[in-house]
């Protein structure tokens, strides 16, 4: 045993449980961030009684869950059922462990800003997301339900389908960073500022929106949200789902929304580094702590303001569309991105 | 400590794959063999591969296993398959396992000071380790495999597609 | 430390019950599903050797590991077309009852 694992188990337990906290701190006020912002497009306010502009708002929503009628119906497959939500937001909790939020600041050996930091991480995101699969197919099946049936087996074939495209679409990246690890990656986009983000010098453009229609897919938000439509399929694959586990469900959905929000600024818009290069960066381990959380926090914002704008918009895809457009828009097009991507490195670099 | 690790996965490796042999439900079963393929994956970081610990979770667990659950979903595979189907199943079929175990077990302990021992951390393989031998000296059976994913894709659509 | 012998026992266990699995169990799906935890058990024999020729000659080996890609590949290929199999069987015979499609006839 090393003589330094008790405080190493101690500073990690403090962190772990520190991430969770903020994050479903972070899901409940997304929610009430989407009803504000869904409420603006159409023209309506959103939430706005339960305190000043509506903030006390998911206290009371989350009130509101737990004390509800925990039903369970007497036909489900009793394991299963209670299993497949714990599956769904066991997964979107995990994946947040491997995202880095800011500088690479350490105390006693332990990095302060990531839970684990790991050589693989952005391979361990994939599987993390082909696991959550079973979360939705699991629900569907053990419903003992046509519709969840139903509902469930097309999210699971949405989700696998677009997996690919997610895969595919990291590539470019991956050989701009030469490494799978997220730290790596946002190291490469640390020289200039603006310019050396993947979005913009690194000319990852392309793989940006596929990974941003393909992450759209994967949550199953809108556009695709089609396994959610309360019109089309009664609710889908939680329609037996009550109180607390669906509860689970619907925090599962929005930490995948965080957590796609927090890998695209990662892979893409160079993470916690300020886009005016050494301007707003800090010096001291203080200001560079704070400077880097600054605008980590601003850049997912940015992106849940994407989703959730995205979904006030556009309308629905039906499911045919939904398949022909995974399968044959943006896969093709994610590999010539990566034919185009490691021809270009590949002419730039020599060959070791 | 590595050690500690190396039982608990290792057990729940083995429990994983006798409930996949003493379950009735195959549902059961596939939920069990996922089981065993997620302690397998930590049984490959323990031995140092990582980038193989990540594949076995994304296409083993993640792909090929989630095949097996819609198909026995889609078929609405039954609960009972009890049928006395072959006798000669039972009487060739665990003594058979029971003998091939005990060879292999007998062969690697009576050599497992020739095997030595592995320690946690180190002889790390890397992504980068693998990508240089795979795409350098193992290029062409690399290409051959991709022609045999898409003669298993042609395959399988051709086979599971509705008869008009 | 773990000897690595205790690895190549814990992968002659899961084949043998791999083995024991596909000649007792009666539904075709679980008959498939044992194929792949032999192939899972002669992976993780592949990973274990890797390590110890690793070992043995001091630099990093990695053609087991190599190997083991090519096995998933061919174990993921395999798995595609035995299912599309196993539901077109289905759709001729309406059983999964391995002692019920023993004929070529029906």
């Amino acid at each position: 045993m090393p003589k330094n694992l008790i405080p190493f188990l101690l500073i990690n337990a403090v962190k772990v449980v520190l991430v969770v906290v903020i994050l479903l701190m972070c899901v409940a006020y997304t929610v009430l961030l989407e009803r504000k912002l869904v409420g603006r497009i159409q023209n309506r306010w959103g939430p706005s009684r339960v305190g000043p502009f509506g903030l006390l708002q998911p206290l009371v929503d989350g009130m509101k869950l737990f004390l509800k009628e925990e039903l369970i119906p007497a036909a489900v497959y009793r394991p299963l059922y209670i299993l497949a939500p714990m599956i769904a937001l066991g997964c979107a909790l995990l994946s947040i462990s491997m995202v880095p939020f800011g500088v690479d600041l350490g105390w006693k050996g332990v990095d302060l800003f990531q839970v684990s930091d790991v050589n693989i991480g952005l391979l361990i995101l994939l599987g993390i997301t082909s696991i959550g699969v079973y979360g939705i197919a699991l629900s569907g099946w053990s419903s003992n339900n046509k519709y969840s049936l139903l509902g469930a087996l097309r999210a699971s074939a949405q989700v696998i389908s677009y997996e690919l495209a997610l895969g595919l679409s990291l590539v470019g990246v991956v050989i701009r960073a030469g490494s799978l690890r997220l730290r790596d990656i946002v190291g490469v986009q640390a020289t200039h500022g603006l310019l050396s983000w993947n979005f913009f010098g690194g000319f990852q453009f392309v793989a940006f929106f596929i990974y941003l229609m393909a992450a759209y897919a994967e949550t199953n938000r809108s556009p695709f949200d089609l396994p959610e439509a309360e019109s089309e399929l009664t609710a889908g694959y939680h329609t037996e789902y009550s109180s607390m586990k669906f509860a689970m469900f619907f925090m599962a959905e929005y930490a995948n929304m965080i957590t796609v929000g927090c890998v695209a600024t990662l892979l893409f818009f160079g993470g916690w580094t300020s886009p005016f290069g050494h301007i707003l960066s800090g010096s001291g381990p203080v200001s560079m702590a704070f400077f880097s959380i600054f605008w980590f926090v601003v850049k997912v914002f940015f992106f849940l303001f994407l989703y959730i704008w995205v979904r006030g918009t556009l309308p629905r895809f039906r499911y045919d569309q939904l398949m022909g457009f995974g399968w044959k828009f943006l896969v093709p097009v994610a590999i010539a991105n990566i034919v185009v991507t490691s021809f270009c490195i590949g002419l730039r670099l020599p060959v070791q | 400590m590595h050690l500690v690790l190396f039982i608990v996965f290792a057990v729940l490796c083995v429990a994983g794959a006798l409930n996949l042999l003493l379950q009735r439900h195959p549902i059961n079963s596939a939920l069990s063999l996922i089981v065993v393929m997620s302690s397998l994956a930590v049984l490959y970081l323990l031995l140092g591969a990582e980038f193989l610990a990540a594949a076995q979770v994304i296409v083993y667990s993640g792909a090929i296993m989630v095949l097996f659950t819609f198909v026995i979903m889609l078929l609405n595979a039954g609960r009972e398959e009890r049928t006395h189907g072959s006798k000669l199943a039972y009487i060739a079929g665990f003594p058979g396992a029971a003998a091939l175990l005990g060879l292999l077990t007998f062969i690697f302990i009576s050599r497992r000071s020739s095997f030595g021992s592995a320690r946690l951390g180190q002889y790390l393989v890397t992504t980068s380790d693998l990508s240089r031998v795979l795409f350098r000296d193992l290029l062409l059976p690399f290409e051959v495999t991709s022609v045999l994913i898409l003669i298993a894709i042609l395959g399988a659509v051709a086979l599971a597609r509705k008869e008009h | 430390m773990v000897p690595i012998a205790y690895y190549l026992v814990l992968s002659a266990i899961l084949f043998s019950i791999g083995v024991a699995a596909f000649l007792i169990k009666r539904n075709i799906i679980t008959v498939f599903m044992s194929i792949e935890l032999m192939l899972n058990a002669v992976n993780l024999t592949f990973v274990a050797f890797s390590r110890q020729w690793s070992q043995v000659s001091g630099h990093l080996q990695v053609n087991g590991q190599i190997f083991v890609f090519f096995v998933m590949v061919v174990a993921a290929a395999e798995a595609a077309v035995g299912l599309a199999i196993i539901i077109a069987v289905f759709r001729a015979r309406n059983t999964l009852n391995v002692d019920q499609v023993d004929l070529m006839k029906l």
